[in-house]
């Protein structure tokens, strides 16, 4: 069974019809990548799996059970997590108090007014040990303002990894990074496959075709095609659109 | 690559030096208030507007919520106070309590309508619930008084069981308002460095990011909101005993607007300490230059665009900018930087 799986989702801006009819099941610990022109509704389609939009019609299911339209606290505490295109980090904060604020342990206290938060070592150690795998360890006093953006793209991916999510989904993790932080990435994205399941967004054909199990191909708000990459090589859209340039 | 100091052990603490310091200083202002030329219902007055910009800044500086009609929470504890003790019981604690929940409770039902809310319609809303409040006050004129204020309301003992202390001098008010100034420092200070006020202030800085980190956003906006109002609430009772009575235009937008000017001239976004220092600054500007001419609120709103325009982080602001840019004074005057100023953290 899937763990993750739209069903006929459909969104609508006032007569805007952004997201015709989207179906997607992905089943625990597949890498799925979306990919499709700008305007195409991907991100769309990721703020309805994560709360972020409501649908106007169809239906979200997480581990077979309904959580269509709940607000984004609630589905992010069901264990989806997600990066943002438009990087989106508690900025003031050092690297480390970002990563802390997204520990489900942490929220767990989240209204606890009685104890000071740096007076449990075992935030701070948790912290570090999520900010390791994403290699920022030694920048975890920095401010994520101050961060490079290379580093704040990894940070990115370290706030959504603190939640320990079930499912993480990344919103074109490599958007505005150079081909070497593209390979850091890749590296780091890497070695996140198989534990976790991933659904990315991704505009970079190399590093999503390298990554992904299957792929969906989004367009005018609908998936046009669909397979493994070797598959998608073949398609006849995918060939004959601009998107086909990586073969 | 700016590197922030590990996290200095005053998040950790209760009781910090700078609050040491501090309550030190002002024991002894009775002391010499006289001798400066001020006098000790000026302390009295700067405690209380020192608590109440205190409770204020949970909400700016914490927070980041610009609410611009904050006086109605400070005006609604001094006429619950009076009222309490007119009409439900003379005893000072309960009708402090009184003044904390009533304001709370204000502060809750504003707290259902504008949550959902930021910036400028937030700020808008803001204003527009502090005008109905002050409207209320102004035409209950059986229950409040109306223009003429809630008159008569007495200081109440500070009754201890074993020992009651009469309040009607002012040092004796003076020292009665600092150690209730002490306590809620305390209580703020720790709720600003909780898991809590941590998740307050990283949704200020965003509050996409924290919705999809799990966190009820609307529920951290509407809480810190309340407990503002209701602090701000017991500043205003603290108020109706210092003046003997209350008034509707502590409610008015501009004694709300007082309390912003002196939060951000103070430097209430950068620092726990900043409304603090606002409100010496301002009080103590009224008095002296007041004394001198009746248009005394020129210069200080000369000085406010000032602030705005080159040190929009404002005074403790600007003070620990001054001392990052000499590292040797650096050296030797970080540590007495931090307990003024509580530390990096607040930068």
């Amino acid at each position: 069974m899937a763990l993750i799986e739209a069903a006929g989702v459909h969104v609508r801006f006032g007569d805007r019809v952004v997201l015709e009819s989207i179906d997607l099941a992905v089943p625990e610990g597949e890498f799925h990548g979306l990919m499709g022109p700008n305007g195409a509704g991907k991100t769309t389609f990721f703020n309805v799996l994560t709360g972020r939009v409501k649908p106007s019609r169809g239906k979200v299911r997480l581990d077979g059970k309904d959580v269509t339209g709940l607000s984004s606290h609630r589905i992010a505490a069901h264990g989806v997590a997600r990066s943002f295109q438009i990087m989106t980090l508690f900025d003031e904060f050092s690297a480390r108090e970002n990563v802390t604020v997204g520990l489900p342990a942490f929220r767990a206290r989240g209204f606890d007014m009685r104890h000071a938060a740096a007076s449990d070592p075992g935030f701070a150690e948790s912290a570090l040990e999520i900010l390791a795998t994403v290699g920022l360890a030694d920048k975890a006093d920095v401010r994520a303002k101050d961060l490079s953006y290379g580093d704040r793209r990894a940070l990115e991916i370290a706030v959504a990894l603190a939640q320990s999510p079930r499912v993480l989904c990344l919103d074109e993790p490599t958007s505005g990074l150079g081909s070497d932080g593209v390979q850091r990435l890749a590296a780091l994205v890497g070695r996140l496959k198989g534990k976790l399941t991933i659904v990315a967004i991704e505009h970079d054909m190399e590093f999503l075709f390298a990554l992904a199990d299957r792929i969906s191909v989004i367009h005018w708000g609908q998936v046009v095609a669909r397979g493994t990459p070797q598959e998608l090589q073949q398609n006849e859209w995918v060939r004959r659109s601009n998107l086909g340039r990586f073969a | 690559m700016t590197i922030t100091p590990p996290p200095s052990s005053d998040a950790t603490r209760l009781v910090t030096p700078a609050m040491l310091v501090l309550w030190l200083v002002l024991a002894t202002v009775p002391l010499w208030i006289a001798k400066v030329g001020l006098y000790p219902y000026l302390g009295i007055e700067i405690l209380i507007w020192s608590l109440y910009a205190l409770a204020f800044n949970l909400v700016l500086g914490t927070a980041g919520l610009p609410s611009f009609g904050h006086g109605a929470y400070f005006g609604i504890g001094a006429y619950a106070f009076g009222l309490c003790q007119f009409n439900v019981v003379a005893n000072l604690w309960v009708c402090l309590v009184a003044a904390f929940a009533v304001a709370g409770l204000a502060g809750a039902l504003v707290a259902l309508f504008i949550s959902h809310r930021r910036g400028i319609y937030y700020a808008f809303m803001t204003i527009a619930f502090g005008q109905i409040f002050w409207t209320l006050a102004i035409k209950s004129h059986g229950i409040t008084g109306g223009e003429d204020g809630l008159l008569k309301i007495a200081r109440l003992p500070a009754d201890f069981g074993v020992a009651s202390f009469n309040l009607n001098d002012n040092v004796a008010f003076y020292y009665f308002v600092l150690v209730l100034f002490a306590l809620a420092v305390m209580a703020m200070w720790r709720l600003t460095h909780s898991p809590y006020g941590r998740v307050v202030a990283a949704i200020k800085q965003s509050e996409t990011r924290a919705a999809h980190l799990g966190y009820n956003v609307w529920i951290y906006k509407a809480s810190i909101f309340t407990l503002s109002a209701a602090i701000s609430g017991l500043a205003g009772g603290l108020f109706a005993m210092a003046q003997l009575a209350a008034f509707p235009d502590v409610m008015s937008l501009h004694q709300s607007g007082y309390v912003v000017m002196m939060t951000l001239v103070g430097g209430g976004l950068v620092s726990f300490w900043g409304p603090v220092v606002g409100v010496f600054v301002f009080l103590i500007a009224r008095d002296v230059i007041g004394a001198l001419t009746n248009a005394w609120m020129l210069y200080f709103g000369l000085l406010f665009i000032a602030i705005v325009l080159f040190r929009p982080e404002g005074i403790a602001g600007a003070v620990s900018a001054a001392f990052q840019k000499h590292s040797l004074i650096r050296r030797q005057g970080n540590s007495a930087m931090r307990l003024l100023f509580g530390g990096e953290r607040w930068r």
